[in-house]
């Protein structure tokens, strides 16, 4: 009686335990036979949608929108603020066997990635019906998300023409001109703009800086360049290319002359600067349109306008991919496809301000006629669309977020913990071959 | 004696060892594996998340693995440890561990010897005190971490205004090396104080007081009976705390990671406060190289076993010289 009664409580340890280990375990042996390629077309399907920052579509209500006209289907959205972070949550998402993710967000600096490293764990949109689609994007949107061998990873969201956002009263304090085209007709060149950026500093000292940051600065110049910091074989040039050079340069006399805000984009205190008015002018794509009148507030209202600067330049922009291991692959694909159709693209622009990579909804007059009254009523739609028009087809590489990120510390290490450029420029090139090398 | 060391060890598990002492049943095979099987869930999950991770990482760290696609692994041999021994980002990662870990660790755990020796007396509200000081402990680091950095932001911060009130001003706290590391510092400190002050007070509390009694008749002051009773009795939870400490110190991860925000993971714009760990990730999901992250992982394994082995040696010989 006594062995039995041992020898039971053994076994139902040890099956315990082995149960315990067991019920941790991934869910690869399952296979995903039971589940792919099911058509399900009345079926209720939840479509599981990741993204990173603020793509706009829940604000602007699009979800349910689609809900309300496709009433099979939920969608089910989550997002992470910083995309360095998001990366690689969906990176590890791809290798899982049945994935949790529908559509994803893919942003313009890892489209490279995707396309040469990650395009097998993408499903190819093309196959899916994308085709067609072809045309309604601009040209050098669509060909940055086509591999070589012609698979369409991504539909294009937005793109991010720079215009210069400045404060007018702060303006009108220094005994600058506030008026956009006056300043469109003084803002030739980056010299110029920073000119005038002495000219703030001679009066406003040390309470507000004329710049927000020395790497938003570096980065809008960058921008006008086609080679940036691969060149058209795939090379990084980033410590050969004198447009890099260039760009570093003047963001360095920026913060030699004292005209730079010494704080780190997306930071809290960059946030906070924008309703304190610690600094006059910021490099804004037009998806900041919707991120400043947030972070500056009601208060904010009427004292910002808008200007395009002496370069052309973009900035982030994203697509909608759908990983190969979603279950829901039509679906999906019919919900990105309403979300980067025209009207909806026009709907983001005049809630968030995010400028259209659909060419018909840019060239649309609810988008180019619209006149922005938190910006001075300034005709935003037609600005960036003017930028738009002017972008450089800009080479793209794998690794350009990181090369960005490096040459951002870099600078921020001159403008806040006194390094000398050269310094800095010798360690940022330490940390990006750290980061790209073997 | 014994009994008292056992209590205040609260993670260690019991050995296979420990079942064996007392039986006084027959040494047949049968009665034999009982002890074993009530043992073994704990070793089996430990098997499953603790040692086949440990063993699988070095064999990781062997290869070249690229996080992107994590399923080709190229057989690299020790190449990823020769990088990592000549690299400047390791040494200088070493380097601030070591140095966050003794200006988080020193101070607390003096600081917590002299709270656990007040709230040793018989004070009004000392529940409330015990419990008032471990509530930081029981904050998630990433909460807690990222008040601190509003706490020390430069231009809006409230430590910055209170040094403003004598005169010190807009220190940059995340930008210099030493002003990071004591902020950073200042976090782990603030959390794990509590937690130590409460190991010391329970330990102290097993003093006999037979002990104060007779060194109060030989005419010992209260610095004196502290010196002299309470910290030599107090040797192996000492001993306990620091070993914990050295390798909480080691594994730092959490605090310097949000308290950079965007360039947390480099550590500042020159790695000012990067830590082993945030090197680990750094290296590992921000540069994607997962084979070098191994490498990393597996070098603060072998630097934490040295650390404690040094200090139980340290212990020991300490322990040999009295007579």
């Amino acid at each position: 009686m006594r062995i039995r009664r041992r020898t039971a409580a053994l076994a139902a340890a040890l099956l315990t335990s082995v149960l315990a280990v067991a019920g941790c375990g991934s869910t690869k042996d399952n296979g995903t036979a039971a589940n792919a390629g099911k058509p399900n077309a009345n079926g209720p399907v939840t479509l599981n949608v990741r993204l990173f920052g603020t793509f706009g579509y829940k604000e602007a209500g699009l979800f349910d929108a689609y809900h309300k006209a496709h009433p099979n289907v939920t969608v089910n959205y989550s997002s992470i603020e910083q995309e360095q972070n998001y990366f690689p949550v969906l990176q590890q998402n791809l290798n899982a066997a049945k994935g949790q993710i529908d559509v994803a967000g893919i942003e313009v600096g890892r489209i490279a990635d995707v396309t040469q490293n990650l395009s097998a764990k993408f499903t190819d949109l093309k196959a899916l019906g994308a085709a067609s689609e072809e045309g309604n994007f601009y040209p050098w949107k669509w060909k940055a998300a086509t591999t070589r061998d012609g698979k369409v990873v991504g539909l294009g969201t937005d793109i991010g023409p720079i215009a210069i956002a400045y404060r007018t009263d702060l303006f009108k304090q220094a005994g600058l001109p506030a008026n956009r085209d006056e300043l469109a007709k003084r803002w030739t060149s980056w010299d110029a703009f920073l000119a005038m950026g002495e000219q703030y500093k001679a009066r406003m000292g040390t309470k507000s800086a004329f710049v927000d940051t020395a790497s938003g600065l570096y980065n809008t110049i960058l921008g006008g360049s086609v080679k940036q910091y691969y060149d058209e074989s795939g090379n990084p040039v980033y410590d050969s290319n004198p447009a890099v050079r260039q760009a570093w340069d003047t963001a360095v006399k920026a913060i030699r002359s004292g005209l730079t805000g010494k704080v780190k984009q997306f930071d809290d205190a960059w946030n906070k600067g924008f309703a304190s008015g610690s600094f006059a002018t910021v490099g804004a794509p037009s998806w900041m349109i919707g991120y400043i009148k947030g972070q500056a507030g009601d208060a904010g209202s009427g004292k910002w306008d808008i200007v395009p600067g002496p370069n052309a330049a973009n900035w982030g922009g994203s697509y909608l991919a759908i990983p190969k291991n979603s279950q829901h692959p039509n679906e999906a694909y019919e919900l990105v496809k309403w979300l980067t159709a025209a009207p909806q693209q026009v709907t983001l622009f005049k809630k968030g301000g995010n400028f259209p990579s659909n060419s018909v909804a840019a060239a649309d007059p609810a988008v180019s006629g619209y006149a922005e009254p938190y910006f001075n009523n300034a005709p935003t739609g037609k600005i960036f669309g003017e930028v738009a028009a002017k972008l450089p087809v800009a080479i793209v590489g794998p690794k350009d977020g990181t090369i960005k990120d490096m040459i951002s510390n870099g600078l921020l290490s001159i403008e806040t913990q006194g390094k000398s450029p050269d310094e800095a420029w010798q360690a940022t090139l330490k940390n990006i071959k750290n980061a790209i090398g073997s | 004696m014994v009994a008292t060391q056992r209590d205040v060890r609260p993670t260690t598990p019991p050995g296979p060892g420990a079942a064996q002492h007392g039986r006084r049943g027959p040494r047949t095979v049968g009665s034999g594996l009982a002890p074993y099987t009530f043992v073994a869930p704990f070793f089996l999950v430990f098997g499953a998340f603790g040692l086949f991770p440990l063993i699988y990482t070095a064999w990781v760290s062997l290869h070249k693995v690229d996080f992107g696609n994590p399923e080709k692994m190229q057989w690299v041999g020790l190449k990823n440890y020769s990088t990592l021994l000549h690299s400047e980002f390791f040494w200088n990662a070493l380097k601030n561990t070591f140095t966050i870990g003794v200006i988080s660790t020193v101070p607390q755990l003096a600081v917590a010897l002299g709270l656990a020796h007040l709230l040793n007396y018989r004070l009004r509200g000392r529940t409330f005190f015990r419990i008032a000081m471990l509530m930081p402990y029981a904050t998630s680091v990433a909460a807690a971490t990222l008040v601190f950095v509003g706490l020390f932001g430069r231009d809006f911060g409230f430590v910055n205004w209170v040094l403003g009130l004598v005169g010190v001003h807009h220190i940059d706290w995340e930008a210099g090396r030493w002003t990071s590391q004591i902020a950073v510092s200042t976090i782990v400190t603030w959390r794990w104080t509590g937690y130590n002050a409460l190991i010391y007070l329970a330990a102290m509390q097993s003093i006999s007081a037979d002990l104060y009694e007779s060194a109060a008749i030989d005419g010992a002051s209260r610095w004196q009976q502290f010196r002299h009773v309470t910290v030599p009795s107090l040797r192996p939870t000492i001993l306990f705390t620091v070993i914990i400490s050295t390798i909480g110190a080691t594994q730092l991860f959490g605090e310097p990671l949000l308290f950079g925000g965007i360039s947390g993971h480099t550590g500042g714009a020159s790695r000012q406060y990067q830590t082993l760990g945030v090197l680990l990730y750094d290296e590992g999901w921000y540069n994607y190289k997962l084979g070098y992250a191994a490498a990393v992982a597996w070098t603060m394994f072998v630097i934490i076993v040295i650390a404690v082995l040094v200090n139980a040696a340290l212990a020991r010989g300490r322990r040999g010289s009295r007579t």
